[in-house]
């Protein structure tokens, strides 16, 4: 049913979307799907790296850890934005057309009265896009 | 501690961190420091921060401190304030005057080194924004408003001062005019105000921008440091930086944003507010500046909301396109070739009038020297934190020559462009057609006053109160960014609601200044804050040369 899946991923908060990378694994394992991990990060220096070629090299590395997990071809894919926080859903959505993914696997929060304000990125995502998005919520 | 000079990213052998190159060959900074490692991130009354506990914490009790005790004691307050700032622009005018000789002196030597070809961001870095996007915005951020509140005003005071003549009382002289004044010489007068609104207009600014962008470009981009203020003086510190010297660097640059931004805003709306009720009558009372603080605010926290590409970004190309038009409707309708031989002319004799202006020793025009020129530099100063870290993170992958034409050259010519129409306007109408409504007005009005001796004054007057309006909201959004960079250690993906909260402290601390009196006497002190960052500006100077010998430079 699916065939590439697309995994939004921030390095920084790993411990906040395993639940969303254990689900895709699962997903990808199942559907034998291949898994594009998607990292945006800033052009000026994080703290997961201190420049955009040291995040991408992170990525990649996660990206192959993540495919002795669940043994589907993976791909890593680091776009780099000089403000992330606004870019994120424009350039999730920029990836979905030009991987051609059919799935977006992301984490996302529980709703709260602030969304209103600032939307979270899964409902901007789902709600802009043809393809099914899964959005991941905290047990 | 120090810069290793392993260039080659052949191996990663380097067991110290690990970290590649950035794009091609640079030479970044080995240090331990985890950018964001004095973080504290959690989840506050469903809100998301993450903020460098220190600098966010001291910065917000110092801020709300001196509003509440300049609202409290305003009498008390009032003259300290101008008290220090009249006693550093005139008793230490000579340190600014030479400080920004510096900063002219070293940008514009850059250009013509080797080191010039050093690409921010490693040898292969791809710039983020296209020309035009970066110009707009960095102009934008770095005058902007001024240039529609001085470019009728200044040229008009300066000429009036200098075809006055010198007047001297017991020895000193007690006119405001540039210079040995040009009495009852009208062309003389003329060339020499717009060579003095030019020269506070044209490279000295640029430069002083200029110094602070590159250096925070340089350590961050190229060096991997955080990209705060207290990077620069890493060369110089050490990792000692990252404790207590670090933090009152960038509380510092916290203070001077905020107060010159908040100032800004609130002398803005004055101004802005005296526009629209000269062209619609509007009550120009309190009532009409606080709505318009709020409506500038809403604009720039949707701006921050959206981000630097696709809100800063957009308003500044949008920006540039309206002041662009509002320019050529002013060449046109104006005296065009007045204007188009002046610009010619005033720009020879702002550069045979430079040595004398930027002279900072022995000056005899005292009140024009330390009322004008140290005043405009201690405020380009206290702004420069500011407009220089917002022009840095625009400024990835472009080569340090490239960047200085950009915020050094392009810049000036286009301050002279603007002044000579604007101002040689202005003087035209009152010298060449003998009107007296642009002298006689009201330093607010004089814009209004000119553009309405135009045809379609009406319309154009709107168009320029607009421009006033979105200049401001231009600052203050991509203010709130560098707030906010600043006090989460340098982080620019930090929580969208921290920049909301400055965008919104701004508008607020704006309010209660106009409201409670005390706008002027924080403008004062954020001047006063120019002399403590002259002093960091000329360290940055070092940090910047030392810094861009140690970088690998492109063929």
């Amino acid at each position: 049913m699916f065939k590439k899946i697309l995994v939004p991923v921030d390095l920084a908060h790993l411990e906040a979307i395993e639940r969303s990378l254990a689900a895709s694994a699962d997903l990808a394992r199942h559907y034998g799907a291949e898994v594009h991990y998607l990292g945006v990060t800033t052009s000026t220096p994080g703290t997961v790296a201190r420049t955009p070629e040291e995040y991408a090299q992170k990525l990649e590395a996660f990206a192959q850890e993540q495919a002795t997990v669940h043994g589907q071809a993976v791909h890593s894919r680091c776009i780099n934005s000089p403000d992330p926080v606004a870019d994120l859903d424009r350039t999730i959505l920029k990836s979905i057309d030009e991987v051609g993914a059919d799935l977006v696997v992301m984490a996302t929060h529980l709703p709260k009265h602030l969304d209103a304000v600032i939307p979270a990125h899964g409902d901007r995502i789902a709600s802009h896009t043809d393809i099914s998005v899964f959005l991941v919520r905290p047990a | 501690m120090t810069n290793d000079n392993t260039n080659d990213n052949t191996t990663d052998s380097n067991e110290s961190a690990g970290v590649p190159a950035p794009e091609g060959p640079a030479n970044l900074i080995d240090t331990d420091y985890v950018i964001g490692q004095d973080n504290i991130a959690a989840t506050k009354f469903g809100v998301d921060v993450d903020l460098h506990g220190k600098v966010f914490t001291f910065s917000a009790l110092v801020i709300l401190a001196f509003v509440i005790i300049t609202l409290a004691l305003q009498d008390q307050v009032g003259p300290v304030f101008e008290g220090l700032r009249a006693w550093l622009t005139s008793n230490i005018s000579w340190f600014f005057l030479a400080g920004a000789n510096v900063f002219v002196l070293v940008s514009v030597g850059l250009i013509f080194t080797p080191l010039g070809k050093v690409r921010l961001g490693g040898q292969h870095a791809k710039p983020d924004f296209s020309y035009a996007g970066w110009f707009a915005m960095l102009f934008a951020a770095g005058m902007g408003i001024g240039l529609m509140y001085f470019g009728v005003s200044e040229p008009l005071a300066h000429f009036n001062s200098a075809i006055g003549g010198t007047s001297v009382e017991n020895g000193v002289r007690t006119d405001w005019a540039p210079l040995g004044a040009a009495g009852g010489n009208e062309s003389g007068a003329i060339s020499l105000a717009m060579a003095a609104t030019i020269f506070h207009w044209g490279l000295h600014p640029w430069a002083i921008y200029a110094v602070v962008a590159l250096s925070l470009a340089l350590f961050s981009f190229n060096k991997g440091l955080p990209l705060t203020m207290r990077s620069v003086f890493y060369p110089i510190l050490g990792e000692r930086v990252w404790g207590w010297p670090g933090h009152v660097i960038d509380i510092l640059a916290v203070f001077a944003t905020l107060f010159g931004l908040a100032t800004s805003l609130g002398l803005g709306a004055q101004q802005a507010t005296a526009g629209l009720s000269y062209l619609f009558g509007i009550p120009g009372d309190e009532v009409t500046m606080v709505l318009l603080i709020v409506g500038i605010t809403a604009v720039a926290l949707g701006s921050v909301t959206l981000g630097v590409d696709k809100g800063v970004q957009r308003l500044s190309q949008l920006n540039m396109i309206v002041a662009a038009l509002l320019l050529l409707f002013v060449i046109i309708f104006g005296p065009t070739l007045f204007i188009v031989t002046g610009f010619f002319q005033f720009l020879a004799s702002y550069v045979a009038d430079l040595p004398a202006l930027s002279n900072p020793f022995g000056r005899e025009d005292a009140n024009f020297s330390q009322g004008w020129t140290a005043f405009y530099w201690a405020w380009w100063i206290s702004w420069s934190p500011f407009v220089g870290m917002f022009i840095a993170r625009v400024s990835r992958g472009r080569t340090v020559r490239e960047f200085l034409i950009a915020v050094l050259i392009i810049p000036t010519l286009i301050s002279v462009l603007w002044m000579t129409a604007l101002g040689g306007t202005a003087i035209d109408q009152v010298v060449n057609l003998g009107l007296e409504n642009v002298a006689g007005a009201n330093g607010d009005l004089q814009l209004f006053e000119m553009l309405g001796n135009l045809p379609l004054g009406f319309i154009t007057s709107i168009i320029a109160i607009f421009l006033v309006i979105v200049f401001f909201v231009t600052s203050s959004d991509s203010g709130s960014l560098v707030i906010d960079a600043i006090t989460a250690g340098g982080k620019v993906n930090a929580p969208k609601p921290q920049r909301m909260f400055w965008a919104i402290i701004e508008g607020a601390i704006a309010i209660a200044l106009l409201l409670g009196g005390g706008l002027s006497a924080l403008q004062a002190m954020a001047v006063s804050a120019g002399f403590p960052f002259t002093i960091v500006l000329l360290i940055a100077c070092y940090a910047i040369i030392k810094g861009l010998m140690s970088e690998p430079r492109g063929a």
